[in-house]
């Protein structure tokens, strides 16, 4: 099985992507998992202005049977979230990196970026996980 | 850890692509394709499911009825030869063993059908109540289980037998069916609140049987999909059927479980009557109830329900209705807060969510 991995995005341990855009960062989560979750039916999202702090949740994703968290990538304050999704939550499955992206975050002042993989290493994890 | 038991599909599910998870013991498949499309493929064409990880018990020996009148909590006398009755299985306190299908051979003869995480606890509450005159047998080794459902499923059973199983009422079962030659006790019963029918075989044969259906699925062009166990909870709660270890536990009665219609006082004695006469004349704490969710959200169990600033309950089971296109839950509620139309509040995560208490069961099908 292959899952899509983008170019020019960073990723978490989590499953999210982030794609930095100078002080601000866009999130979603993956297609790998998109295709784990499988039937996102509901996207509850943070309020515009909230905190964010990396590792913590910041969203929640639930397909019929699971409920998921999406984790902040960094710490900062959310700009933006995607509105779409709460009456098309199945966009999650059809377009992850597009369409579906998911809140949109200003990044704290002097906020390092912290570990987070690029292409080659989110690969390498996805291939570990599909492998259990 | 222990190892957890493959059914004799085991080999077919990982050829599927399902994703197998855990349940009550057993490596099953949660889904394939995914659970919304099982599910709509179920109730508009057919789907097929591998239950053979439910547990089969054969009680037999002039005792046999007598035993399971006291046992079971429905009464079995009066039965036609072939019938198939569900019951629960109570404790002396009321408390729910398990719930059950019980096939009827005939007075000396009963295949039951039991919950796959219970089937020792089963055994063993069944063995300690046995008397002079029965015999009980643990059959669930020796069986597979396959379930068709959905308004196809006649449609490709008559393509491989001759037998007249359009002639099978509901919860009726013939012992010996040959499916593509395969040698099957086939009943008409199923949990999803279709028409459908459940295949008992030989371990043996149960991959040459799953085979045959899904080809003659796809011959005919009847959309038999396979399913998992994540599209199975969605159909029963859709139809509003209880799960044992949500709707039942040792801590449930049937008659918070609003199964009272399964509790036949007028049998006479049977392990829990007393507790159960008891619960009937004090009146229920708590009572099952449907419940929709009326704002963006997905009922899980576990979640409060709330009439303003009192708690009432606790969603028992909940799930995103592909059907109905909202989600749906079962919750345990206070009695003279079950009457459908109630409105209520469930907190997920810490906030307040508008529900409403609605007629169960949430789907019934069209009667063709």
């Amino acid at each position: 099985m292959s899952w899509e991995i983008r170019e020019g995005l960073k990723y978490t341990r989590t499953h999210e992507w982030v794609c930095f855009e100078g002080e601000l960062v866009t999130v979603g989560i993956t297609d790998y998992a998109q295709d784990m979750l499988k039937d996102v039916v509901y996207v509850e999202l943070p309020e515009v202005g909230q905190e964010a702090q990396a590792g913590e949740s910041l969203a929640v994703v639930e397909s019929v049977k699971a409920v998921s968290d999406l984790y902040a990538p960094v710490d900062g304050e959310v700009l933006e979230v995607n509105e779409l999704l709460l009456d098309q939550p199945e966009l999650l499955n059809e377009d992850p990196y597009g369409e579906a992206w998911v809140v949109k975050i200003k990044i704290a002042p002097g906020y390092k970026n912290p570990g987070l993989l690029e292409k080659d290493g989110y690969a390498a994890l996805v291939k570990e996980e599909a492998a259990k | 850890m222990v190892e957890l038991q493959r059914t004799p599909l085991y080999q077919k599910h990982l050829a599927l692509k399902g994703d197998l998870v855990e349940y009550g013991g057993w490596l099953m498949p949660v889904q394939y394709e995914g659970i919304i499309t099982e599910v709509r493929q179920t109730r508009r064409k057919a789907g097929l499911f591998d239950t053979s990880h439910m547990g089969e018990f054969l009680v037999e020996g002039p005792g046999a009825a007598e035993f399971l009148q006291e046992i079971l909590t429905n009464d079995l006398s009066n039965l036609d030869d072939g019938r198939v009755i569900y019951s629960p299985a109570c404790y002396p306190h009321g408390g729910t063993v398990d719930d059950l299908l019980i096939y009827f051979y005939h007075a000396e003869k009963y295949l039951l059908v039991v919950n796959a995480a219970n089937t020792a606890k089963d055994y063993a509450w069944f063995s300690e109540k046995l008397r002079p005159g029965v015999s009980l047998s643990d059959l669930s080794a020796e069986m597979a289980l396959i379930a068709i459902q959905g308004p196809n499923s006649l449609a490709a059973l008559l393509a491989l037998t001759r037998a007249p199983l359009e002639q099978l009422p509901y919860y009726h079962f013939i012992p010996e069916v040959e499916l593509a030659g395969i040698k099957c006790l086939v009943s008409r019963t199923g949990y999803t609140g279709e028409d459908g029918f459940e295949i008992f075989c030989d371990p043996d044969s149960a991959v040459q049987l799953w085979d045959e259906l899904q080809e003659v699925g796809q011959v005919r062009a009847l959309g038999l999909t396979p399913a998992g166990l994540g599209a199975r909870d969605v159909l029963r709660l859709e139809a509003s059927l209880p799960l044992y270890g949500h709707e039942l536990s040792e801590e449930i009665t049937p008659l918070e479980a609003g199964l009272s219609r399964f509790v036949s006082f007028k049998k006479g004695a049977f392990t829990g009557r007393e507790a159960l006469l008891q619960q009937r004349e004090e009146g229920l704490t708590r009572q099952l109830a449907g419940l929709i969710l009326l704002d963006r959200g997905v009922l899980r169990e576990g979640y409060p329900v709330f009439d303003g600033e009192t708690k009432i309950g606790e969603v028992s089971s909940g799930t995103y209705s592909p059907t109905l296109n909202q989600s749906i839950g079962m919750a345990f509620i206070l009695p003279g807060k079950t009457v459908p139309g109630t409105r209520v509040e469930v907190v997920i995560r810490g906030k307040t969510h508008r529900a409403q208490i609605v007629k169960t069961p949430f789907y019934r099908r069209e009667k063709r």
